[in-house]
């Protein structure tokens, strides 16, 4: 008991230093260009207040429970006495690393529900559009997103194949997702990507990039660990334009249906 | 604590709502744990203990948003607008994207395992000195580019840019970079763009945006407001291998 609070009060401290620098910009701005003072100004300490107190039990809750556990997990699933098969004999055979990817998937969904930034930008979202767009649907679309790429990111790994030419070929099929598009989503869509990487995503993800990039036989946890983060941050925005891709499709079929049965009621009607 | 315990039920909602965020990650554990490595769970209290504490945190992270962070930003963003001093709102810009990502502990750990890296590939010395420079360096390069990714990216909201034009440019630029940055540097300058963004960083900055987009007529916070978070996971992957290149 001793040990965690000593621990809250250590990541507690260092929330406070990390948030320092952010807090003085504000300060100054605040004080020295605008030159007044916002709206509400105790409610939005309390905020701040909350936001630090959020973070350090949120930080301090994954490091005792989740880390931990995370990473050795994808120690446990990338040794080769569990992997089997020709792992065991050095050879790297890509179809025995099956756990890998569904482990890669699965993290990648879990942590990318419950990273914070991302309910942020839901939360604005939502509000913004009016409802429109739904805080937990787009959560979903990125946390799918975000479950591909790293399970794709996992078998690039596995098989050794070079990184550029995934994320080349993942620009492209933006750009065309991008141009069928309304424009309505499209800014959502590109933030997307950076937000999913964040607080819990990150070390997860990167413990499973080096557990895989150092126990396959001639990688180099260094030269060829990283790579993860960047599928984690393209596929989100596929994500999120398919599923509004998708869901204009829906609607102008629906659109149109309507229009026909509106014309066959308008017949009726007449007759 | 007033404001938080206002309702019993706005408090339950918070808490509901942070447990149903964390399910996910207690399920996919307890699915590997379990079924597919076959071992026991090791502290089980612990394991308990730190899943409350995540939760707790959730729900006051998410109440500060609403009563802090989001507010504050909005604030700031329609009184520069109402102040009509472009200067200034530039300079906001890039101090906010600069001040929170040179401190970003992620980045910090980012740059000191890119130095390692680029050593272990033979293209710096590989004593202790030579690598604080080159991670201090690489941090600065980072923070620099993300500091003038908001600048680009407010640019933007005021211009009224389609996004999608600087966006697939960037792309272009990080495409050709690629193949003139050496090798060892490519993976770590894609990642760089992933870590940059930290949850504080992240409200505040989409606050700036919409509140922005919000006063300034002409703009839709929806189509103008977004898109500040994507410049700043792009420039630090063109500028990283540029960095690369340079040093």
């Amino acid at each position: 008991m001793l040990e965690l609070l000593h621990h809250i009060a250590m990541t507690a401290w260092a929330t406070v230093f990390d948030v320092a620098p952010i807090a003085a910009i504000l300060v100054f701005f605040q004080a020295a260009v605008i030159r007044r003072v916002p709206p509400n100004p105790s409610r939005i300490a309390i905020g701040f207040l909350y936001v630090l107190i959020g973070l350090t039990l949120f930080l301090v809750g994954l490091q005792t429970a989740l880390f931990p556990l995370g990473e050795t997990m994808a120690q446990q699933l990338t040794d080769p006495e569990f992997i089997g098969g020709d792992a065991l004999k050095g050879i790297v055979n890509w179809k025995d690393y099956a756990w890998v990817y569904a482990f890669a998937a699965a993290i990648g969904f879990a942590t990318t529900v419950a990273e914070p930034s991302l309910i942020a930008v839901a939360l604005k979202a939502e509000q913004i559009s009016g409802g429109a767009i739904n805080a937990w649907g787009l959560r979903i679309a990125v946390a799918i997103g975000v479950a591909v790429g790293v399970s794709l990111g996992a078998y690039r790994e596995v098989s050794g194949t070079p990184l550029h030419w995934y994320i080349i070929a993942g620009y492209v099929v933006v750009i065309i997702q991008t141009l069928w598009a309304s424009k309505f989503i499209i800014a959502l869509a590109y933030d997307s990507g950076g937000v999913t990487t964040s607080t819990v995503t990150v070390p997860v993800v990167t413990a499973l990039g080096l557990g895989l990039a150092s126990t396959i036989p001639g990688r180099s946890p260094l030269l060829d660990g990283f790579g993860l983060i960047a599928f984690a941050s393209l596929f989100p925005i596929m994500a999120v334009l398919a599923y509004a891709n998708i869901a204009d499709w829906v609607q102008a079929r629906k659109r149109k249906r309507d229009q026909e049965t509106d014309q066959a009621g308008d017949k009726e009607t007449s007759l | 604590m007033g404001e938080f315990l206002k309702t019993a039920k706005g408090l339950a909602r918070l808490l509901l709502g942070a447990g149903r965020d964390l399910a996910p990650i207690v399920v996919v554990i307890a699915f590997f744990q379990i079924v597919v490595i076959q071992q026991p769970f090791p502290n089980l209290s612990q394991i308990l203990i730190g899943t409350i504490l995540v939760v707790l945190g959730l729900a006051f992270f998410v109440r500060g948003l609403e009563m802090g962070l989001f507010p504050l930003g909005e604030a700031m963003a329609q009184a520069f607008a109402k102040k009509g001093s472009v200067l200034w709102l530039m300079a906001f810009a890039f101090a906010l994207g600069f001040g929170t990502t040179v401190a970003e502990p992620a980045l910090i750990a980012v740059a000191a395992e890119a130095a390692k890296t680029v050593a272990e590939g033979g293209l710096i010395a590989r004593d202790e000195e030579t690598l604080g420079h080159y991670a201090y360096g690489l941090r600065m390069t980072v923070a620099l580019s993300v500091g003038l990714a908001i600048v680009i990216g407010v640019l933007r909201i005021i211009k009224g840019w389609p996004i999608q034009y600087v966006i697939i440019a960037g792309y272009m630029g990080v495409v050709i970079l690629t193949f003139f940055a050496p090798p060892e540097i490519v993976g770590i300058a894609y990642d760089s763009g992933g870590v940059t963004t930290s949850t504080i960083t992240v409200p505040l900055v989409t606050a700036l945006g919409v509140g922005l987009a919000t006063s300034i007529r002409g703009r839709n916070p929806m189509t103008d407001g977004f898109g500040l978070i994507a410049f700043a996971s792009l420039t630090p992957m063109m500028f990283v291998m540029v960095y690369g290149m340079v040093y």
